[in-house]
């Protein structure tokens, strides 16, 4: 072996194509510092500074382009799609940043290490959405969890915070696990972690019909499965949900999930169409179960966390619908519906945030009575969100589900579809008692009057609300630009 | 350029838009607040001079339009910019379309179509609707009728409605009925023209409801609103058989590939048919023809302008000008052309001999119009569309007239509609009074006024033309004897005689405005002066307005019925002959109302009392409304409340509340399997990840 030798332009390069996750990581660092250097008062200038950072990202990503660029001998790749994610998770963590101006404030995560934490999540986040290695995808995932565990009990003081990290840790590591050892028995087989590489020997029967290969597939879908909540591996997902602070819980639904699906579909869309039937047969009944199980269990929640916590087990089903279906229109489905669902979901938990005067019990529907007369705009735009997460025009959850199920039976899914508008008819149910609550309910006397937000997070509310809008209404660039991200993966 | 005008013809409707979202501001902002803050306060009582709908059975709710709160003197700024906004942007919208008239006129006559596409509106597939206008001789003079007419009309409702609190409102209605109105008839197709007509409607409920705190008012709007949507229902059919058939829905697309497809034999009688009927069927519901006529009455509960401008002059002729727009379409069926010309007549003597009895002077203008309407109809089955034109021009002018006349009177009279309490104003009213009688004279066909020439064009056309037969010139004869009968019998009612006023209210009685004599006297002159331009040529004319026409009605020509239009030599003396029979039976009408109303005055009693039967028959219009609850109306609401009983609360409820519990009580087993133990969580994991893996091993290792 002749010792590796240090290519310069090549490190240029593999720098130049993470730039927007070393942004982050280089905000993390600074916030970090920044925390030891400012005085008590000033601690919300930490949020700002992780606001800039972020906001910087996202410029450094769109100055990146859609244009591939190859990094780090092929280790990572910043390509349409990745560019796709990188957006939806960064919008995700700025609204979530954004609404952390107030909710820092109010539950006392006014910190260094919490914004730190966000942070360095993201940057796992973006490295697991870009990944083309295996290994880069699980360093990703690691890095992403790791932040987010501790984020979880960030409320050191709450008992459900405390429970929901410990199971959710406990059940990370050991779905960890199951990952690492399925792309063991992958390299195993296919002799290589590099999944464009193993996507160009899936035309051979001796890697498609290799048990230890299989094995090894099934084993990394059973990780990806438990990260992005898929039935039966979504067990800690209520409880981590529903004892987070409710911002952490606001960002995992957007944007963990979102960095999950960006690997996940990569590895799908380019390796399975060789071992369809079995795969598709494993994604159907995935899918099927997961959407009715979290329509189901969210019926009768009367805590609007564990609610939404159900719901975004359910819509995860839904994604997976369009994972099912496969190829370009269900890849493009797919993008779009977890851009659409990060603005849908960190809406609606900022609202809730709102009138949830405090964790836990500040959550139960009945303190939703009444408010929707009382204080329209909040009413009103809470109303937004869950009508767009129950999938109805003229909304962007409407848009989503309508490509993701039209996929589907492109595909010849129909079954499938059918399963799933049947779902999303069970889950207006549970949508629409919160609304029912707030606009036919009496209001109680003495009915707390919600937080006033600060102007920054009355920006994301509204910038979120006009996305769900926007994208209900005009999707075609929105879509096109997906479809050209799939195109690019594909190509 | 002359023709540079043209390009501006989306102006037009434009301005009235204008003045809606003008108006409708001023409404939000300025007369929104101050209505409420006004609503809290206790209606002062007995204000003056303010129309209060009279009817004797209404009940007024109190602090309604009755309590006119704002006199003029403590009239807030914004009522003089609404004022001022609403007649001006639909007078600048009928400068606009004079000038673009003009500028059509000065083409050659085959040239004369004018089509602007502004942009493409449905686009799907082969269907096309475009937003487009359409300027041609027939669009023009509606075009014109209508903002001419209705700028008059605005300005005759600032004076009229000076006592409203509600002013911008009702302004911000009227400028959108023209601004519907306009798109109705400048359309270049069906769909669009659809849009406009379902405006119209739209603003016609809103109107007849302006008073909406009157039971009997907001009534009347769901009354017209819904009797209107039978109509359109049709008229919708015979759109959606128009594109099925001929592949689009713009006019000159469609008529141009009639005979092509009548050739090729796709486009049968039998489809003609269908599609005729169904449009007139449509006509029927907006021009009030039998059987759908029985909401136009009732319409009267709104402001007396508005029955002027969209239940006398404009919008009520809609259907008259979409199926004159249709002509070729129509003359393709033979069958469906005598349907319209006997709805045409049988409407024309039917609600003529209603107007005999009413004692409320707008239901008498309102049974007149729905005659004159007939008429109108009656020369478009018998081939004569230019003749119906004419007829609907003149109308717009006189009936105007005579509404607003009649406005005048109630507003001088406080409200009062009742004839039997007015006679003698005259000597109050002489305004009022001259330009009414003029209008009067015109509508009941004396020679020389415009009513005249287009009545007996009809008539004429209807003894003469191919379609035509002498029943048809019979009975439309006879109705103009009644027309003649029951104009005089409300002249002298109302402006002759003895007072038999209440004393308070003739204290009041004063003459209108200016804002109110102006647009009387304008529609003064027009009523007279109006029907010249279609003198025929037997009496010495050249028929301008049926030349002008031509182009648009030349099928017509090709069918032969123009030959006969325009006085063919050997009926000379037979056309002279039937001209001077409807003369005679007019005079007849005005003489037996000059015996009965001014000489005999107790005899109209007497012989009601003599006939008890039929005056009843007559005086409750013939049952009609009654019937129609009865038949329909009561059947509609039997078969609701069934459909609501048994369907909707057994079948579908039953459906819904079922699978909502199965639901629910799934969710809650569904609830219990997650137990909180992190063991049973890891084990779940774990059997998942063996049944995935294992499912994954064996569907690839067993084929």
């Amino acid at each position: 072996m002749t010792p590796i030798a240090m290519d310069t332009g090549a490190l240029v390069r593999g720098l130049y194509c993470i730039l927007p996750e070393m942004v982050v990581i280089g905000t993390a660092i600074l916030v970090l510092l920044a925390d030891l250097l400012l005085p008590e008062e000033g601690k919300k200038r930490l949020c700002h500074l992780s606001v800039a950072g972020v906001a910087a990202a996202i410029l450094s990503a769109l100055w990146l382009g859609p244009g591939k660029i190859e990094g780090f001998s092929g280790m990572i790749v910043h390509d349409g799609m990745g560019l796709f994610f990188t957006l939806t998770i960064l919008a995700a963590a700025l609204l979530t940043l954004m609404m952390a101006t107030g909710y820092s404030e109010w539950e006392g995560t006014q910190k260094g290490e919490f914004y730190a934490l966000i942070l360095l999540s993201t940057s796992g986040m973006l490295f697991m959405a870009e990944g083309t290695d295996l290994m880069t995808v699980f360093l990703g995932l690691e890095t992403l969890s790791i932040p987010i565990y501790c984020l979880v009990g960030f409320h050191r003081g709450r008992m459900r915070s405390l429970e929901g990290a410990m199971k959710y840790f406990l059940l990370g590591a050991f779905s960890s696990g199951f990952f690492l050892y399925g792309i063991a028995l992958m390299y195993a087989a296919a002799g290589t972690t590099r999944i464009p590489v193993i996507a160009s020997m899936m035309r051979d029967a001796r890697l498609y019909g290799n048990p230890v290969f299989l094995a090894g597939i099934g084993l990394l879908l059973v990780g990806f499965a438990f990260k992005v909540s898929l039935v039966p591996f979504h067990m800690w997902t209520p409880d981590a949900y529903e004892g987070a602070p409710t911002l952490v819980t606001a960002f995992m639904g957007a944007a963990v999930k979102a960095a999950a699906f960006a690997a996940l579909l990569r590895v799908v869309l380019l390796t399975f169409p060789a071992i369809l039937p079995a795969m598709s047969g494993v994604l159907w009944v995935l899918a099927a179960l997961t959407m009715t199980v979290g329509n189901f269990s969210a019926l009768l929640q009367n805590n609007m966390k564990r609610m939404l916590a159900y719901s975004s087990i359910a819509h995860a089903g839904y994604i997976l619908v369009g994972l099912t279906a496969g190829g370009v229109a269900g890849g493009q489905a797919v993008l779009f519906y977890v851009l659409v669902y990060a603005f849908m979901n960190l809406g609606a938990f900022g609202v809730i945030m709102l009138v949830a005067q405090r964790e836990d019990d500040g959550y139960d529907i009945d303190n939703f009575a009444g408010i929707g007369f009382r204080y329209p705009v909040l009413g009103g735009l809470l109303s937004l969100f869950l009508v767009s997460l129950a999938g109805i025009p003229p909304t962007a959850g409407f848009v989503g589900k309508f490509y993701l199920f039209g996929a589907a039976v492109r595909s010849g899914y129909v079954g499938l579809a059918v399963l799933g508008v049947l779902n999303s008819a069970v889950s207006v149910y549970y949508y629409l008692r919160p609304v029912v609550s707030m606009y036919m309910a009496p209001a109680p006397e003495g009915i707390p009057v919600p937080r006033p937000p600060r102007s920054a997070f009355s920006f994301a509310l509204c910038a979120s609300a006009a996305a769900v809008l926007l994208l209900g209404v005009m999707p075609a660039s929105a879509l096109e630009f997906a479809e050209r991200s799939v195109l690019s993966l594909l190509m | 350029m002359v023709s540079g005008v043209l390009d501006y013809l989306w102006l037009v409707p434009a301005f009235p838009l204008l003045g809606v979202i003008l108006n409708g501001v001023l409404a939000l902002i300025a007369e929104r607040p101050f209505l409420l803050k006004e609503a809290g306060l206790p209606p002062p009582g007995g204000s003056h001079g303010h129309p209060s709908r009279g009817n004797s059975h209404a009940t007024e709710a109190p602090g309604s339009h009755g309590s006119g709160a704002s006199g003029p003197h403590s009239a807030p700024v914004y009522r003089n910019v609404v004022a001022f906004l609403a007649p001006g942007a639909v007078g600048a919208s009928f400068v606009v379309a004079l000038l673009c008239v003009l500028s059509l006129a000065a083409r050659p006559p085959e040239g004369r179509t004018f089509v602007q596409i502004l942009f493409p509106w449905i686009q799907s597939g082969s269907f096309l609707a475009p937003v487009g206008f359409q300027l041609d001789p027939l669009s023009s003079v509606m075009a014109l009728v209508v903002t001419g007419v209705g700028f008059l009309i605005h300005v005759y409702s600032v004076g009229y409605m000076s006592h409203e609190r509600a002013f911008a409102r009702y302004f911000v209605y009227l400028n959108l009925f023209m601004f519907a109105m306009l798109m109705l008839v400048l359309a270049n197709n069906y769909l669009l023209m659809f849009v406009g007509w379902e405006g119209v409607g739209l603003c016609s409920y809103l109107l007849i409801g302006y008073w909406y705190e009157k039971q009997s008012a907001s009534d009347a709007g769901k009354k017209a609103f819904i009797v209107n949507r039978i109509g359109d229902f049709g008229f919708l059919l015979g759109v959606f058989l128009i594109f099925w058939t001929f592949g689009s829905v713009s006019f000159t697309d469609v008529f141009a590939r009639i005979p092509l497809l009548r050739d090729s034999g796709v486009l049968t009688a039998g489809m003609a048919t269908a599609i005729t009927l169904l449009l007139f069927l449509g006509a029927t519901g907006k021009s009030a023809q039998i059987p759908l006529y029985v909401w136009l009455p009732d319409a009267m509960e709104g402001p007396t302008p508005v029955s002027a401008l969209i239940h006398a002059a404009t919008m009520v002729t809609a259907g008259v000008y979409m199926v004159a727009r249709s002509s070729a379409l129509f003359l393709l069926s033979p069958d469906a052309m005598s349907v319209v010309a006997v709805i045409g007549a049988a409407t024309a003597i039917f609600s003529a001999t209603i107007g005999i009895c009413q004692t409320d002077i707008k239901r008498v203008l309102a049974y007149s119009t729905v005659s004159q309407l007939g008429y109108m109809f009656l020369a478009c089955g018998v081939g004569a569309f230019a003749a119906g034109i004419f007829h609907l021009m003149t109308h717009a002018f006189f009936k105007a007239l005579l509404f607003l006349g009649s406005g005048s009177v109630i507003h001088a009279l406080s409200g009062e509609q009742d004839m039997r309490k007015m006679g003698g104003v005259r000597r109050y009213l002489p305004v009022t009074f001259v330009t009414m009688f003029a209008a009067t004279l015109a509508i009941s066909g004396i020679p020389g006024l415009s009513g005249f020439f287009s009545k007996d064009e009809i008539l004429w056309q209807s003894f003469s033309s191919p379609h035509g037969s002498p029943a048809l010139w019979f009975v439309g004869a006879l109705a103009a004897g009644i027309t003649a009968f029951y104009m005089f019998r409300l002249v002298f009612l109302t402006f002759y005689g003895g007072s038999r006023m209440d004393p308070e209210v003739e204290k009041h009685v004063h003459e209108s405005p200016w804002t109110m004599t102006v647009p009387l006297s304008i529609l003064a002159v027009l009523s007279v002066a109006g029907g010249w331009v279609g003198i025929p040529a037997s009496l010495g004319g050249d028929n301008r307005f049926e030349e002008w026409l031509a182009p648009v009605f030349r099928s017509v020509a090709a069918a032969g019925a123009h030959g006969a239009a325009t006085g063919a030599h050997p009926s000379v003396s037979l056309e002279f002959g039937l001209m001077g029979i409807s003369v005679g039976v007019a005079l007849a009408g005005i003489g037996i109302a000059y015996f009965l109303y001014r000489l005999r005055t107790s005899k109209p009693a007497e012989i009601a009392r003599r006939v008890p039967a039929l005056y009843d028959l007559v005086y409750h219009k013939y049952y009609v409304d009654e019937i129609y609850e009865w038949a329909v109306v009561r059947r509609v609401v039997d078969g609701s409340v069934w459909l609501w009983q048994m369907f909707d609360a057994l079948f579908i409820d039953g459906i819904v509340n079922g699978i909502a519990d199965g639901v629910r009580s799934a969710g809650d087993r569904v609830r219990r399997l997650q137990a909180g133990i992190v063991g049973g969580y890891a084990f779940s994991l774990l059997a998942g990840a063996v049944l995935l893996v294992g499912y994954i091993l064996y569907r690839s290792m067993v084929p």
